[in-house]
């Protein structure tokens, strides 16, 4: 409870840090609108529309990529883990492009898909792919051997070992190349969204690229301070409690 | 055929014959950073059934090598190992092992863990597999701690899940690789008393490894003093005492003494013949 007001405290007086800012004109009022201009301008794209649908294109984007991303990189990173040629090859790739920004992805999925869902979701995959891929294969590296040395004795055998021992042991290591696949993957789609219009679908980053073209800088705050609560979101409804599983069973935390 | 799964609960807890292990022969040598090192030099040994054989050492002497082999975790240069007449050459449940450090499964809880591998069985239904492992979990004395997680527990209790999870099974032989080394003076003696008391209710084949020599003694029926490079077997003793037998008892100073005599004289001798 004093943890919750404390949070509640500290935002209020942001605003009002906010509010004054505005009140003692130090800026244009075109640069620094009211916390109320934004609360307004959210509040009309909830009523017309403009924002639920643009957070859900921009959100199926995320997911589908996310995933494919996810259900892509864990296999290849088992690969990479398990066979010295993968690693040689396939590993190195991934540790070389995991290095390139996801963002510079963009001018090549717009030569080869045009301005299309299929560019976007190119980008998501590439961001988030090549996080998993090394974080299954350093995790899986990184499992004791005398964990399947004890699961043999006990009759377990390749795939139940796979399954059953590699996998689980190195799941603290796949998690956390899964939320930074998430944030790349997350980065990577805003920064295509804003800079190239896509034409089956307009996002938040669109909504974000039209306010700054009309110069609404309530419409531009407000859609910041969306992406901000997604993103926060993300983190507390899937992979803390993730997290939070981990650190009990294992017993890491703090 | 329909299957009566009732019975195959209390045919699961029954006491399987112990094995009777046949070591002929048997080489191992490693390639390290300082040369060729003979772990193992024509190792010859017989296990009887139900019988606690105690392999005591100087570190690098081989006899975790060899309790691998048993395993089926490694393979011997030359020589066989046979298990009631058969050939190893493969791990197989009818040979556990309890390793050093726990090696317990932190993404399991206790109970988790004494179930793996159970579920390997497929002739036992979910609620028999429950059964036993809390048959075994009661045997070591950690019922109440059957859905605590890995890490809550001390370093006595994990070797006791570790063991609940050797036997879960039911293997014919049991293997242990220093299972103690890591633990407090007093939680040992614990386990002594423990491991004596369910070696006689379960009638396992044991071979035991430790570098400490009073613990071999309190509790092999024989002790085998291991020498390193070459890795041979350098000395037997019979321990003719009654069980459950403890540790700080003054007639089983008289064999460890003798014991580490043994080991001692070896080891001045060595020093000797060295240039």
């Amino acid at each position: 409870m004093r943890r919750f007001l404390s949070v509640i405290i500290f935002f209020a007086v942001l605003l009002l840090l906010w509010q004054w800012v505005f009140k003692a004109k130090i800026w244009s009022p075109v640069l620094v609108p009211s916390p109320l201009r934004v609360w307004n301008y959210l509040k009309g794209a909830i009523a017309d529309g403009t924002l639920e649908q643009a957070t859900l294109i921009t959100m199926r984007r995320l997911l589908i990529g996310y995933l494919v991303g996810i259900i892509g990189g864990i296999p290849l990173g088992l690969l990479t883990a398990r066979w010295t040629l993968f690693r040689d090859t396939l590993g190195t790739t991934a540790l070389g492009l995991q290095t390139l920004p996801s963002i510079c992805w963009v001018p090549l999925a717009l030569l080869w898909f045009g301005q299309t869902e299929a560019a976007m979701l190119f980008v998501v995959v590439m961001g988030t792919l090549w996080s998993v891929i090394i974080a299954t294969e350093t995790g899986v590296r990184n499992v004791p051997p005398i964990y399947r040395r004890a699961a043999l004795t006990m009759g377990s055998k390749r795939l139940h070992i796979w399954f059953k021992v590699i996998l689980p042991a190195a799941l603290p290591f796949i998690v956390s190349g899964m939320k930074q696949g998430w944030a790349f993957a997350w980065r990577s789609l805003m920064a295509a969204e804003i800079f190239v219009t896509i034409l089956t679908g307009f996002g938040l980053g669109q909504l974000l690229h039209f306010g700054r073209e009309q110069q609404a800088m309530e419409q531009v705050i407000g859609i910041m301070v969306v992406i901000v609560v997604i993103g926060l979101l993300a983190d507390k409804i899937f992979f803390s409690p993730i997290e939070r599983f981990l650190h009990h069973r294992w017993g890491t935390s703090q | 055929m329909f299957r009566h799964k009732t019975g195959s609960l209390s045919e699961e807890l029954q006491v399987v014959a112990p094995s009777k292990l046949a070591i002929e022969n048997v080489s191992k040598s490693f390639h390290t950073t300082t040369g060729k090192v003979l772990a193992l030099d024509r190792i010859s040994l017989q296990v009887n059934e139900a019988e606690f054989v105690c392999i005591v050492g100087p570190s690098g002497c081989g006899k975790t090598t060899l309790l691998n082999i048993i395993a089926g975790l490694e393979k011997p240069d030359s020589g066989r190992v046979l298990a009631d007449g058969k050939p190893i050459i493969s791990p197989g449940r009818d040979r556990l092992v309890m390793f050093q450090e726990s090696a317990l499964f932190p993404w399991l809880n206790v109970l988790g863990n004494v179930l793996f591998g159970l579920k390997l069985k497929p002739q036992l239904t979910n609620k028999d597999r429950r059964d036993v492992a809390r048959y075994y979990l009661e045997l070591v004395d950690l019922t109440r701690f059957e859905r605590a997680n890995i890490h809550e527990l001390s370093g006595g209790m994990k070797q006791r899940v570790a063991l609940a999870r050797a036997l879960a099974p039911n293997p014919r032989v049991l293997l242990m690789d220093e299972p103690f080394a890591a633990l407090d003076a007093l939680t040992r003696e614990q386990l002594y008393g423990d491991l004596q008391r369910i070696w006689k209710e379960r009638k396992k084949t044991i071979v035991f490894v430790t570098h400490n020599v009073r613990e071999a003694a309190c509790l092999g029926d024989r002790v085998l003093l291991f020498s390193p490079n070459p890795g041979r077997i350098q000395e037997e003793f019979l321990v003719d005492l009654p069980r459950p037998r403890d540790i700080n008892s003054v007639d089983l100073a008289g064999y460890s003494s003798k014991i580490m005599r043994s080991l001692k004289s070896f080891n001045a001798e060595r020093a000797a013949a060295k240039p």
